[in-house]
């Protein structure tokens, strides 16, 4: 099944850092890092990220304003803060959303089979049929453009596949002699559902998620970038590299550098998705 | 006197795997008797998909016939909901094959050994952890094993735990599916001294599933013979070892490799292969590899009828499905 | 006919450490003989046929000597041994679904296997695939031949797997528990064919199983193996009668068939020790009913009864063997 020692207890969160292998440590300790950014960012930014300033047009990188300033003048470093903390929300409640709708949908399926499995599997599988983007564009179109309604789309773009992962595995854990045995020992179906099922196939559902986290974030830039996420003035990564794409051969640097942000965001979640695979998914189920 | 167990006409059929609109069926077990005395060991014999665990999963509750009834100490099984079925549950405990897969991989020995008394709420957590020491001790381990988890113990010692969370809730039935199967000659023997003495000790009875011949020999006080969902013959266990009457069963026990060098076996003793339960063979089952069927074989179907008499002690008489060998019988 | 002579095979594992699965065997098979292979799990059974076929997990070290035919198997590159695998020597496993690719007719394996090391045209290689299939007892092989594996029952597909291994006439063919699988009915049908084939083929074989019955029923000689050494071997006859390893002796009184009548069956206490760390002296010691003083040394191994050997200090009086190894 999944861990041989899974973390449990008090130092919980430290057991597990090391209990990781050492790439995905790195990984992880990147979005921590990232994390403490964006919670801090009205005091690591240096400025207002939507002040405009006419006397800084394309600036360009100084001690002032070290990633330089936009065509507004506005601080690209101040703006990157933000943007990070705009696109981190997205990816984090999209992929939140996506994992715990398709824990209980995809457990019952895997768990139950039959109708069951037919009730729940069959639109999730024409969900994925569609194309990403497709899909997402459409929901925008219903609701109207924004951070939340970017956060899910990207959410309905990911729960057909995690629902498919954790069926795969509540399928395998369901065959298992220890979950017959826990009905025989007196226990209901949800109640074994609860203490043997769920916690012995969350591990593929997990990895998935951290791989998919690493997409999210370029999903949620190529929305922004089209202009159906984050509303500009809201700074985002991708709405950020719309803005650079102009002016990108007077002023790399507005490109440059939420560029650099989102490719050591992808490289963080894929450092710990593969990571946490090695130690939770070993038979790859998760894809 | 009334036994612990008394199963009749037993029909379970599962949906053949593949699709289509009229799916086949999987003709699992169709129409199967059997019964147990309190305190006895009944073995149930035969070859794979012959139907074993589906029966033995329908005596536990877990899987629902299509047709027959489970009755267990007067009470319907069949049918059973809710806190009735908790109430027959703590009664009829299962130990399975694969020791390794039948223990969460991520709970404490302890822990599994527990589950059964943390479902019915038996005593204080303190009296729980108590009572899991006893039963580690009862069945050869030390208390240190409650803090350990499967993967640091031995084949053997799996399925002790095993063992020791089957009594835990006191079952007065013991459904061991394949319980030796999966161990080596010599921790197998272990294994069913531990489970004789727990008989002797606790008199809790058995229903003893198992392909091999020789370890249902040594544990049995009754045997039945499956063949393509149904039983073939049932008897006292010396008497269908001294005495086998069904043609499978004979070629059965000729078959079983015995270590005696000097007992080679100079034939097959049965050829062909066993048919597919989706299509089972009409009338006797067993006819496409009978060495000898007649020609009604292909369309009566042969019912279980006693051979000899009851005997003095009332056990279960001798009972064979084949007409044709057994007016040639006294 | 295959010769082992003092195999040491050390594989690996974390932390630096390596387990001694296999510890000095010296063992032969001769030309249409059947030696039985026996003990616990993890005693090394797998690994000594893996050392033969020379597949061993990666990073395993090898030495001693395993003759084939007289040649050093030891020296060969691996396209040299990839040409004696399944033309000189061959597996047949306990899985046979395992072995047999889902995706290709079953006739086409067997063919595939005889056109792997021939050079004979397909047509030539589908007739004799299909003689192969019959002789292995496929009814109908003709037609059967373009079947796919999974329309053939498990009894089926190890009846193609061992035409495949006899495609090319081996020498030795090694049978990692080719029954276990498999219900008693259809593994006396097996047992028979390998019994058959051998005697008319001449094929020596070394049959890997946990199960004494097996080798009282087909086997000539009988090799005993316990964590990682041949403790006692010998023909079948001799050693079923009188067993004089006290290791063969508790595995023969722990069948259950040997005791009909209810009570104790007698077991062995403890368990196979841990094979990185393998204990001085007698390697059966903490375990044995009849463990003494000299056992702190590793016992040597002696000649018995009809060539038989066994390493027990309780026959130390009975003449060495010489070493044969170089
Ligand atoms: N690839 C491997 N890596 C590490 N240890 C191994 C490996 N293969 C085998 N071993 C170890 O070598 C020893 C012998 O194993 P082997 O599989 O040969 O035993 P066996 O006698 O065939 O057992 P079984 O009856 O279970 O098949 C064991 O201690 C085993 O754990
Ligand atoms: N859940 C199931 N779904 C479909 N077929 C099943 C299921 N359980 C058992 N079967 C089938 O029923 C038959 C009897 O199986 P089983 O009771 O497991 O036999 P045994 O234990 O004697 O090997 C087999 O053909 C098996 O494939
Ligand atoms: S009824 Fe006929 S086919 Fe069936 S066992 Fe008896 S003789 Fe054989
Ligand atoms: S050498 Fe000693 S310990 Fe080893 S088997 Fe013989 S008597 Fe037992
Ligand atoms: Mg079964
Ligand atoms: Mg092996």
């Amino acid at each position: 099944m999944t861990a041989k020692s899974t973390p449990a207890g008090g130092t919980a969160v430290v057991r597990a850092f090391f209990w990781l292998p050492r790439s995905a440590r790195a990984g992880a300790l990147i979005l921590v890092v990232l994390v403490i950014v964006t919670l801090l960012a009205p005091l690591i930014a240096p400025h207002d990220p939507n002040a405009i300033d006419p006397t800084h047009v394309l600036a360009a990188p100084d001690l002032g304003h070290p990633f330089g300033a936009d065509a507004l003048g506005r601080d690209v470093f101040s703006r990157t803060v933000y943007a990070l903390r705009t696109s981190l929300a997205i990816v984090f409640a999209s992929v939140a959303v996506a994992s715990l709708a398709a824990l209980p949908l995809g457990t019952a399926a895997g768990y139950f089979g039959g109708w069951v499995d037919q009730v729940i599997s069959r639109p999730l599988d024409m969900l994925l049929v569609l194309p990403a983007l497709l899909l997402a564009i459409t929901l925008i179109a219903i609701v109207g453009p924004g951070s939340i309604v970017a956060a899910l789309a990207i959410a309905l773009i990911y729960l057909p596949i995690l629902a498919r992962v954790q069926r795969a595995a509540s399928l395998v854990v369901a065959h298992a002699g220890f979950v017959e045995g826990g009905r025989a020992r007196g226990w209901s179906s949800l109640a074994v559902l609860r203490r043997h099922v769920v916690p012995n196939a969350l591990g593929p559902l997990l990895v998935q998620a951290a791989i998919l986290a690493g997409f999210a974030v370029q999903i949620e830039a190529s929305l922004s970038f089209l202009g159906l996420g984050t509303q500009p003035p809201t700074p985002s990564l991708g709405l950020m590299l719309s803005e650079g794409r102009d002016v990108l051969t007077q002023a790399p640097w507005v490109e440059i550098f939420p560029g650099l942000a989102i490719a050591v965001i992808v490289l963080a979640f894929n450092l710990l998705g593969d990571g946490l695979r090695h130690r939770l998914d070993p038979q790859g189920m998760a894809s | 006197m009334t036994a612990l167990l008394d199963v009749r006409g037993l029909v379970v059929t599962f949906p053949a795997p593949g699709s289509g609109l009229r799916r086949k069926r999987v003709h699992a077990l169709s129409g199967v008797d059997l019964s147990l005395q309190r305190g006895h060991t009944h073995g149930l014999v035969g070859e794979s998909g012959s139907g074993k665990s589906t029966l033995a999963r329908c005596v536990l509750g877990l899987q629902r016939p299509d047709d027959g009834s489970v009755v267990f100490d007067g009470t319907e099984i069949v049918g059973l909901r809710g806190s009735a079925l908790r109430d027959i549950r703590r009664r009829i405990q299962p130990v399975f094959q694969d020791p390794l897969g039948s223990l969460d991989p991520r709970w404490t020995v302890g822990r599994s050994v527990r589950e059964s008394l943390d479902a019915f709420g038996v005593g204080s957590p303190a009296d729980r952890e108590r009572r899991v020491r006893e039963l580690l001790d009862l069945v050869g381990l030390s208390p240190d094993h409650a803090d350990r988890h499967p993967v640091q113990l031995s084949g053997g010692q799996r399925q002790r735990v095993g063992i020791a969370a089957a009594l835990a809730s006191g079952p007065d039935l013991i459904v061991a599916d394949e319980p030796v199967s999966a161990l080596d000659v010599s921790v197998q023997a272990q294994i069913l001294n531990l489970m004789a003495r727990l008989q002797r000790d606790l008199g809790v009875a058995f229903l003893f599933v198992s392909h091999d011949l020789s370890v249902v020999e040594h544990v049995s006080s009754e045997v039945s013979v499956m063949y393509l969902g149904k039983i073939v013959e049932t008897a006292d266990r010396a008497d269908l070892f001294a005495d086998p009457v069904h043609p499978y069963t004979r070629a059965l026990l000729d078959a079983v490799p015995i270590p005696e060098p000097d007992a080679r076996l100079v034939h097959v003793p049965l050829s062909g292969d066993i048919p597919s339960p989706i299509d089972p063979p009409s009338g006797c089952r067993f006819h496409p590899r009978c060495p000898l069927r007649v020609d009604s074989c292909s369309r009566e179907h042969p019912v279980l009828t006693p051979v000899g008499t009851l005997d003095s002690a009332g056990h279960t008489p001798h009972r064979v499905a084949c007409p044709v060998v057994l007016p040639a019988r006294p | 006919m295959l010769q082992i002579n003092d195999v040491r095979v050390r594989i690996p594992v974390a932390g630096g450490r390596w387990v001694e699965a296999v510890d000095g065997v010296t063992l032969a098979v001769g030309s249409g003989e059947i030696v039985g292979l026996v003990g616990e799990s993890g005693c090394g059974k797998s690994t000594l046929g893996g050392a033969v076929m020379g597949l061993l997990p990666g990073g395993a070290q090898l030495s001693g000597q395993v003759l084939l035919d007289g040649r050093d198997l030891g020296g060969l590159t691996a396209e040299e041994y990839r040409r004696v695998r399944g033309n000189d020597i061959a597996l047949v496993s306990q899985d046979p679904s395992a072995s047999l690719d889902p995706t290709f007719a079953v006739g086409a394996q067997v063919a595939e296997a005889i056109r792997n090391h021939r050079d004979i045209g397909r047509r030539e290689a589908r007739e004799r695939a299909v003689e192969l299939l019959r002789a292995v007892g496929i009814p109908d092989p003709g037609a059967r031949y373009s079947d796919p594996p999974h329309r053939f029952s498990g009894g089926m597909k190890q009846r193609v797997v061992i035409a495949a291994a006899l495609a090319n006439d081996p020498s030795v063919l090694i049978a990692d528990e080719p029954t276990t699988a498999l219900d008693v009915t259809i593994q006396a049908q097996i047992l028979h064919l390998l019994r058959d084939l051998t005697v008319r083929t001449g094929t020596g074989v070394l049959m890997i199983t946990h199960d004494l019955g097996v080798v009282a029923q087909v086997c000539d000689r009988i090799a005993v193996m316990y964590a990682g050494q041949v403790v006692e071997q010998g023909t079948v006859r001799d050693v079923f009668a009188d067993p004089l390893h006290p290791y063969t002796r508790a595995l023969l009184d722990s069948q259950p068939a040997a005791h009909h009548r209810s009570g104790d069956l007698p077991v062995i206490l403890g368990q196979v020790p841990d094979l990185t760390d393998p204990p001085a002296g007698c390697r059966f010691a903490a375990r044995c009913a009849r463990v003494h003083d000299r056992c702190t040394t590793a016992p040597p191994v002696v000649e018995t009864r009809g060539g038989g050997r066994v390493a027990c200090w309780l026959h130390d009086a009975l003449p060495p063997v010489a070493q044969e190894v170089s």
